[in-house]
């Protein structure tokens, strides 16, 4: 990964964006081009939710003296990052030991953010894929990867950080996130608050990063969608909770079962009781023509494809949902895997739970 | 009724089946009570009664009458099971324990007899969940004997202020001491803790005291970890009558008004601690 120096480099093309700093708050380090300095924590960032807001595109073509005048700034409007906030700070809330998002940005294409947890309640990870187009988040997007080939960045961050940048950046005019190299390597999160006067407030986060050597990228690629046997639309998510919520206080594994007459069932069962939830009229999706679907295609409508997951997965996964999806559908791979799917708008969330004996 | 529908599975086998229309309804009664795990339940054509005991020395019942459910078909003078009662209270609020105004979960109570789980089948918004307890043999509950005849010492008062003296009772004192008596101080609760001693007089011409009829001095102190169960049933009621008889048993009787304003009963007995003093 080529050294990031921003001070050299005039155009855009190391950098996702750049800002260019007005006159900070007297205790903030000085800023210029390139050496944005880290600032403690505590400022406050907003992001503005108005997809009206102004965009301006301004280019530096010179060295920051220090007099206003002569920079340029270049602003930068992200028009869904308060979805992102919403939903790391879900997951960061929920006391899950999510170890590291892995953001791997695509050149021009996507923006994918993928939540491992490493450790969490088992041995076997689940995963949670977010992937969104950046085209419909930011006004500016430039990227230079590793190598032509390879026109990608693999990053991994602490998600309390990054969320509690953003978190902060609710209410900014805008906001830029560019990949510097203080220290090390950084996510710098740099947003423009709306302050009472003329002079406007910049607050800059330096949120620390790994970077991920090519030869790992294996790893964290988007995860394929399986060969699932059934594919439903999720029931309301707010019922699920409710219904998951009392019977994990009843058993520690639950069976989902579904089929293609948009039936899906919820099951538990113990020595003590036995419980079962009957969701109807839920509708399948249409998959189309790609391959996935073949193994459903011939599949009677009426039988059942089921697996056993451990119920504290299926919560937590429930328990983030602060974002009503626009759609929500399940792709359950008979005792395999069950491929949760969120779509907000332009964002979609992926979370795969595997099934237990 | 979708719910009608699932009842054919189960045949006419069935002994008794209750249903109502708002499940809350029973599930906040039974709450009342839910200080052990198992609950004996009693279905009579009058209603239903559960009962709930602790060592012996304290029992809860929760009177449920037949006219509160929807339907209420027994086909015995007395059927009786006992079940989990923190289960069946995870199954009967199984969409969720929040009211949310003009949605409600429906319930249908099944039981087939001696042998068979308890069938709850509830209904919201078009979702059904199936929910199978397995029963066992119920057992005997105490007959505390607490004659209304012998009842040597009555006050009825207004839930409202006694829920106040609940919730600040002092958990550091082993026991609760109730004193009635036809002179001061009338009506006494008292404490003895870490801290001090707490006295809550309630003088007998008080606006709260709806009924004062003591005949006789008397001083009796319970165990506080016995009682303080009691303060659910005291927090959903609206009026609480307490009652002692000769042997100083304790009999808390609470007036519960449920969502539709019906009227069921709670009642508590506890015995006397072992060191009563009886003046």
């Amino acid at each position: 990964m080529a050294e990031r120096n921003q001070t050299t480099d005039r155009t855009l093309s190391h950098a996702i964006s750049w800002q260019i700093s007005q006159p900070l708050p007297a205790d903030c380090e000085e800023t210029c081009f390139g050496q944005l300095r880290s600032v403690t924590f505590g400022y406050c960032l907003h992001i503005v939710h108005d997809v009206q807001c102004v965009r301006r595109l301004q280019i530096q073509t010179t060295e920051p003296t220090g007099d206003a005048k002569s920079q340029v700034n270049t602003f930068l409007w992200i028009p869904h990052l308060h979805l992102l906030t919403a939903k790391l700070t879900a997951w960061t809330t929920c006391k899950v030991t999510l170890n590291i998002i892995l953001f791997n940005i695509l050149a021009c294409k996507r923006l994918l953010c993928s939540l491992v947890s490493a450790l969490y309640l088992s041995n076997k990870p689940f995963s949670i894929c977010v992937v969104f187009d950046q085209a419909n988040f930011f006004d500016e997007y430039q990227l230079e990867g590793v190598a032509p080939d390879a026109n990608e960045i693999c990053l991994e961050v602490t998600p309390e950080n990054l969320s509690r940048a953003l978190r902060t950046s609710q209410n900014a005019k805008c906001v830029k996130i560019k990949l510097t190299k203080k220290h090390c390597p950084c996510l710098t999160l740099v947003a423009e608050l709306p302050t009472l006067s003329s002079v406007s407030r910049v607050v800059t986060h330096d949120i620390p990063v790994d970077v991920i050597p090519r030869r790992l990228w294996h790893d964290f690629k988007e995860p394929r969608m399986p060969d699932f046997d059934v594919s439903i639309y999720l029931p309301p998510l707010k019922t699920m909770k409710n219904v998951v919520d009392r019977m994990k206080n009843l058993s520690n594994f639950l069976v989902m079962e579904a089929n293609l007459n948009g039936e899906m069932n919820l099951k538990i069962e113990t020595d003590l009781v036995s419980v079962t939830t009957h969701f109807k009229d839920l509708g399948n999706p249409p998959w189309g023509d790609d391959g996935s679907q073949g193994r459903s295609q011939s599949r009677d409508p009426e039988v059942m494809a089921h697996t056993r997951v451990d119920i504290r997965k299926l919560q937590q996964f429930l328990m983030g949902q602060q974002v009503n999806p626009s759609k929500a559908m399940c792709n359950i791979v008979h005792k395999r895997i069950i491929h949760l799917i969120l779509l907000h708008e332009d964002v979609s969330l992926q979370y795969f739970i595997p099934a237990v004996a | 009724m979708p719910l009608s529908t699932q009842s054919q599975t189960e045949g006419d086998n069935y002994v008794l089946v209750a249903s109502l229309d708002n499940v809350r309804n029973l599930s906040n009664i039974l709450k009342a009570i839910t200080f052990k795990d198992h609950a004996i339940f009693n279905a009579t054509p009058n209603g239903l009664k559960v009962t709930v005991e602790d060592s012996k020395c304290l029992q809860a019942n929760a009177f449920i009458q037949a006219e509160i459910f929807q339907e209420f078909t027994i086909k015995e003078d007395s059927v009786g099971f006992q079940v989990n009662l923190t289960v069946l209270l995870d199954c009967l609020t199984i969409f969720g324990g929040s009211t949310v105004p003009g949605v409600a979960t429906a319930l249908r109570m099944c039981y087939n007899g001696y042998g068979y789980p308890l069938t709850l089948f509830l209904e919201e918004g078009g979702v059904v969940t199936v929910c199978k307890i397995n029963t066992q043999e119920p057992e005997e509950p105490i007959d505390f004997e607490f004659c209304s005849t012998d009842v040597t010492n009555k006050v009825i008062l207004q839930s409202e202020s006694l829920k106040e003296a609940f919730s600040e009772l002092d958990m550091t004192s082993e026991v609760l001491q109730i004193t009635m008596s036809p002179s001061q101080p009338y009506f006494r609760l008292s404490t003895f803790g870490n801290s001090g001693n707490a006295h809550y007089d309630y003088p007998k011409d008080s606006d709260i005291m709806e009924l004062f009829q003591c005949t006789k001095t008397q001083t009796n102190r319970y165990k506080m970890s016995l009682l303080k169960p009691s303060t659910k049933a005291l927090a959903l009621s609206c009026k609480v009558s307490v009652r002692t008889d000769s042997r100083g048993f304790l009999s808390l009787q609470y007036l519960v008004r449920n969502d539709d304003g019906q009227i069921c009963f709670v009642e508590y007995y506890c015995c006397p601690d072992e060191e009563v003093e009886e003046e």
